[in-house]
């Protein structure tokens, strides 16, 4: 066996292990780590395929960005359990069997269709390539791409963009409408005691 | 067996060895040594004398709090959440150690007994992209500890840290693609020696060289690259007045406070160095030509610049109310660095 084989099992290994991790945690940090893990062993495999450039991203990308606005999200609403909602979606998981299976079939598909990777002079993952892939055959698609984010993006600030003036009144004039209630305030352990001692 | 063995080139092996020792060293020691410039610069600033009991003028104070450091009792708060608790200090140092072995700290030197021997540990096509990775990867440090501590004061300083850096993150890499559209490649090593030239005798250096676009976006690096390693004006997630001590309120004076500081200046340097190579031309200078031995001196003495400057802005500048830094962030840096793209990209079309 030769040595980048040993690495590939190794990585391969790895990120089967962390990706088990993701889904069989109850607490959502650690599914999170788990899923930078998975995340970082995908990019070292990369670079065992001589695409440097799509590993470097990987990292920058998803692990260096996504993934800490995921941990920053689940820090913000401190969830610390699971919530079950497996009532609400009983029926996924008759969608679940088809689908991997499809998914199956695609990779099979894909693996007919590719040939080792080579130690070429110009590898298919390097800066050069890609960008001459992507500004010459591929132009389109990924100028159509960055409408789809242009779109997202403006699609977020609408939805958490602030209040006009007069969406403020309206919702002022509702609250004066109906009196509020003031909210019982917790009381703390001690002054129960106090309470019951009394 | 045989066959692996073969294909092991020892050589290359043991030299590679030899310089990941020799600047794991360096990025250890830097601390060390910059903790006691700094502790002395910021009392002469503020009037004061800083520390100068141990050793001549105090220099080998840092080596007694390293000492502290190492034999104090390691506290393991009984509420917190062990294992990322323990994690996270090593999550903050090793990405901040990866990044040593691209430090491009001089040229190929015929050394007497050795032969050419070059100044780095290696180099390769997407230097700076793994740079900023690793840079990227450090951010878990400092988020998990906070969380894992459960503490109010760390949470925060966690949440803040997480929101700052990927806010600055965008700034720096958009400041540094402007300069990308001259340099042409992102391998370090190409970079600095794409600088070595001269016009009318003004060294042809990416700040320079590249007329109006170079200077801005040394600018946005500069003041991006101060936010991501989280010093004064930037340093919320650690606000004393604020926080307690930030992230790490929990984290007694042990070895794992130890390695989130030494995190900390690992990454000043990097990004010190950074700055060197990508705008003032690295290893550059007067005479390097003739003497490669002179690059490193160069090089030592830019970074050592960028790294008094962090201490000359610690005397200098108030922090920074978070929605002031935000607004910074995303209102006037994002845009700069974006108008600066097109600028560069106008100018090349003309000069490269």
């Amino acid at each position: 066996m030769e040595p980048i084989q040993l690495i590939f099992l190794g990585l391969a290994a790895l990120a089967v292990v962390a990706a088990f991790n993701v889904i069989l945690q109850r607490n959502p940090i650690y599914s999170a780590i788990g899923l930078i893990v998975v995340l970082c062993c995908l990019a070292a495999l990369f670079v065992t395929l001589y695409a440097q450039f799509i590993a470097a991203i990987q990292i920058i990308v998803y692990a260096g960005a996504i993934m800490v606005l995921f941990v920053f999200v689940i820090m913000l609403l401190n969830v610390r359990e699971e919530e079950s909602k497996t009532d609400r979606q009983k029926y996924l998981k008759w969608l679940a069997a088809p689908l991997f299976l499809a998914l199956l079939g695609e990779v099979f598909a894909v693996l007919k269709t590719v040939g080792n990777p080579s130690a070429s002079p110009n590898p298919p993952g390097t800066v050069e390539s890609i960008a001459d892939k992507m500004f010459t055959s591929y132009l389109l698609p990924f100028e159509a791409t960055s409408v789809l984010i242009l779109m997202a993006i403006v699609g977020a600030m609408l939805l958490a963009r602030r209040n006009t003036k007069e969406d403020i009144e309206r919702i002022e004039e509702a609250l004066a409408a109906q009196p509020i209630e003031a909210p019982e305030v917790p009381r703390s352990a001690d002054e129960k005691k106090e309470e019951v001692a009394a | 067996m045989e066959s692996i063995l073969n294909s092991i080139d020892f050589k290359y092996i043991i030299e590679s060895l030899i310089k990941i020792v020799f600047v794991f060293v360096m990025g250890l020691l830097s601390p060390v040594s910059m903790n006691w410039i700094e502790r002395r610069a910021l009392a002469l600033m503020q009037n004061r004398l800083g520390p100068n009991r141990v050793g001549p003028f105090g220099l080998f104070q840092s080596i007694a709090d390293g000492v502290k450091f190492l034999f104090k009792e390691d506290i393991i708060p009984l509420s917190v959440n062990k294992w990322l608790y323990v994690l996270a200090p090593i999550v903050a140092v090793i990405p901040a150690f990866m990044v040593t072995i691209v430090w491009p700290i001089g040229p190929e030197v015929n050394l007497p007994v050795i032969g050419p021997t070059k100044l780095y540990v290696t180099n390769f096509n997407i230097g700076l992209l793994y740079v900023l990775a690793m840079t990227s990867l450090g951010i878990y440090g400092i988020v998990l500890g906070g969380w894992a501590s459960n503490s109010k004061y760390s949470l925060l300083g966690g949440l803040r840290s997480s929101a700052q850096m990927i806010s600055y993150e965008l700034a720096l890499s958009l400041s540094l693609i402007a300069v990308l559209i001259k340099t042409g490649t992102l391998d370090l090593v190409k970079i600095v020696e794409g600088q070595s030239g001269y016009w009318h005798g003004i060294p042809m250096w990416n700040i320079v060289a590249f007329p109006g676009a170079g200077i801005i976006a040394f600018f946005i690096y500069l003041i991006s690259a101060i936010a991501e390693t989280n010093r004064v004006p930037f340093d919320l997630p650690e606000a004393e007045t604020e926080l307690v001590a930030g992230f790490h309120t929990e984290y007694s004076s042990s070895l794992k406070f130890a390695m989130f500081f030494m995190a900390e200046y690992v990454n000043m340097l990097t990004v010190s160095i950074l700055a060197s190579v990508i705008f003032l031309g690295g290893w550059n200078g007067p005479f390097v030509g003739q003497y490669p031995l002179l690059g490193p001196i160069y090089l030592l003495m830019k970074v050592f610049f960028f790294m008094f400057l962090y201490i000359w802005l610690r005397g200098t500048l108030p922090r920074f109310r978070y929605d002031q830094l935000m607004n910074f962030g995303w209102k006037f840096l994002l845009p700069a660095a974006l108008f600066n793209i097109v600028l560069a990209s106008i100018i090349g079309i003309f000069l490269y």
